[in-house]
């Protein structure tokens, strides 16, 4: 099937899976979304349900307990979930993309039963550790280091911004085996948490996707075992930055469904709230508003349904991933920032989700890679294909 | 004492229902012109409790049908994915369509399941659309089968099935023969969400297409709708000041 008919009118299997992810937010996350955002509440029960669903292993295959579809679906189930409950969207995208995604990809047989199985059902979810309290774009400058000890690497280092720390139940950690080799020098790790060695400093109290908890982990002589390096020594920057270059597509699709909440939200004031005696609909003002809202999220979703349907046809996807995700990420501050606009007042209290979408938002600009590096990552691959 | 025959087969029938209600300007109807459609409600119950039946081994096949344009296939599409075997799609489409109801519906299930040799055929209790609660009595009385209406517990016993009926007074419980009519209700069960690898296998699921003619059924209507209207705007109410005030109001209007 050609990408442009996949664009064009998605298949029908895909169709399904949209409405059946669409009903669940609708009925299971949007009621309590609130509630989960004001007491910060991690969403355990729901997380179950959607492992149960397949949606926390999405690309998984069947015999290790996943849903085995393909990225589109990936990015279509993450857009609805987003749109119920933007901090479940960012628990299902970590677990799916950052802690699956590379142990997957670069896992032997053996990591893959241990690491992945037990980590589709929603019973336990994993997270990445890349990011340090002294970098986080600078991801080359890694300074947690591993060091080999008889049968066991010792880890010594903080990871820094660690969404599902305190939720988790392992963790892809990056950490120096070879200081001499700069960025070239960093190894992938498996640990299970909790584990000796490995502790979580305060939960961050954020601006948005509150219901996702946010720390430092605190590696000190954290033991573990040789087996647990995640693919080659040495490849760890590779697979940290070919994880984020996927990972890229389920932010831009959580993006996406803030950006459609809020459309929503907006939409349906306009046509209830009266004044100057009619509907508000009916002004140019809003109008206008409502049009650049739908733009943004109908042009951003068009380039992270072309970056996940390269990625599934083995083609190159790295630009257009990049580029979903600065286009969904500013079309979810976009249209969040207009929705409290045309709320008025209302958008401004808790009595309407405009506030809550629009504090939710903010993060999808800085998180798996800030616009800037974004914008990187797009001029590097565009000016590639402009050399003779 | 105990019969080794169980039931084969269920004839599911999920209904799709419009997801939002527009009077057409002229009054003759519903505008559904890209409205989206989706399962009835009690439809979802209904296939919930034949994919139930069937996990715990007491029946062999579920299949899902349905009556309608192109778009019923989607429906039954959901119901494959939450586990029916195999799908039958009755194209209807047009002026038929617009005209078709339960009795036509009774008639076409009626001759489904004699084809299919079906033990069992569920239902929703009613649409959430037209709320006319007569496709399963009408289906079960065309085939001279027992009934077991608005059904909030069902239990397989051999060839016989015992119903816990919600009625207005409270509970019935009644014990009915197989071949049999069901209708869900409410508190039946909480229908699943399809997983995702059920939606993928939905895929490879056979839905057959077929005509009403092909069974034998004419669908020309016994009713001519007249009228279509929508029910009055509220009106606003008034705020009276006293108990005085409100007697005074009541007598007014003549309530009192």
């Amino acid at each position: 099937v050609s990408i442009l008919t996949q664009l064009a009118e998605l298949p029908e299997t895909h169709q399904l899976l949209r409405q059946t992810c669409r009903d669940y937010a609708d009925r299971e996350l949007m009621p309590i979304a609130a509630k989960l955002d004001k007491e910060h509440v991690f969403p355990a029960k729901q997380i179950h349900e959607l492992g149960a669903m397949g949606v926390m292993a999405m690309e998984v295959p069947e015999e290790l307990g996943g849903a085995g579809m393909d990225y589109l679906a990936y990015s279509l189930a993450m857009e609805e979930i987003s749109r119920g409950c933007a901090s479940t969207g960012v628990v299902v995208s970590v677990n799916n993309s950052l802690y699956i995604g590379p142990i997957l990809k670069f896992g032997t047989v053996e990591q893959k039963k241990q690491w992945i199985a037990p980590f589709t059902t929603g019973e336990k979810v994993g997270c990445f550790a890349l990011s340090e309290p002294g970098n986080g774009s600078d991801a080359g400058a890694a300074s947690t280091l591993a060091r080999q000890e008889g049968d066991q690497w010792v880890l010594n280092g903080t990871k820094a911004w660690i969404t599902n720390s305190w939720d988790a139940s392992a963790t892809v950690v990056f950490a120096t085996t070879d200081k001499k080799l700069k960025h070239k020098g960093i190894s992938a790790f498996l640990v299970p948490m909790p584990h000796p060695g490995l502790s979580l400093g305060k939960k961050e109290d954020k601006l948005g996707i509150r219901a996702s908890s946010t720390a430092n982990i605190i590696l000190e002589d954290c033991r573990i075992p040789l087996e647990n390096m995640l693919g080659p020594r040495g490849a760890g920057f590779r697979i940290a930055m070919q994880t984020l270059d996927s990972g890229r597509i389920g932010i831009a699709a959580q993006a996406l469904g803030i950006a459609q909440a809020a459309l929503d939200c907006a939409a349906d004031y306009a046509h209830k709230r009266t004044a100057f005696g009619a509907p508000i609909g009916k002004l140019q003002a809003i109008q206008f508003k409502l049009a650049d809202m739908a733009v943004a999220v109908e042009s951003a979703r068009l380039l992270t349904w072309k970056a996940a349907i390269l990625k599934d046809s083995n083609k190159p996807f790295i630009k257009e991933a990049a580029m979903a995700k600065l286009a969904a990420s500013e079309a979810a501050t976009f249209c969040s920032h207009q929705a409290i606009q045309v709320l008025g007042g209302m958008g401004y209290v808790t009595d309407m989700p405009a506030e809550r979408h629009y504090r939710d938002a903010r993060i999808t600009e800085i998180y798996e890679g800030t616009s800037e590096i974004q914008r990187l990552v797009i001029a590097g691959q565009l000016l590639k294909e402009y050399q003779s | 004492m105990h019969s080794n025959r169980y039931c084969n087969r269920i004839i599911v029938l999920p209904f799709s229902v419009l997801l939002e209600i527009r009077v057409k300007p002229d009054n003759s109807g519903v505008v559904t012109d890209g409205v989206k459609h989706s399962m009835n409600p009690f439809c979802e119950i209904a296939v919930e409790e034949a994919v139930k039946l069937k996990e715990k081994k007491l029946i062999k096949e579920v299949v899902a049908v349905s009556c309608g344009p192109q778009q019923s296939q989607e429906t039954i599409r959901t119901a494959l994915a939450m586990g029916a075997d195999r799908g039958i799609h009755v194209e209807v489409a047009g002026k038929d369509y617009e005209t078709l109801g339960p009795l036509q519906v009774s008639k076409i299930m009626a001759a489904l399941a004699k084809k299919e040799d079906a033990q069992l055929i569920i239902l929703g209790k009613q649409a959430i659309d037209d709320d006319c609660n007569q496709t399963g009595q009408m289906t079960a009385a065309l085939l001279d089968w027992p009934q077991g209406t608005f059904a909030s517990e069902v239990s397989l016993d051999g060839d016989k099935v015992k119903v816990v009926r919600e009625i207005d007074g409270g509970l019935e419980t009644i014990k009915i023969s197989t071949p049999a009519v069901l209708t869900a209700d409410l508190r039946l069960n909480t229908p699943r969400y399809a997983t995702l690898p059920n939606i993928m296998k939905a895929k490879k699921k056979k839905i057959a297409n077929v005509k009403p003619a092909d069974l034998g059924v004419d669908l020309t209507s016994r009713l001519e709708v007249l009228k279509v209207e929508e029910p009055p705007q509220r009106q606003a109410g008034v705020k009276v000041e006293t108990v005085e005030d409100l007697v005074g109001k009541l007598k007014e209007t003549g309530r009192i």
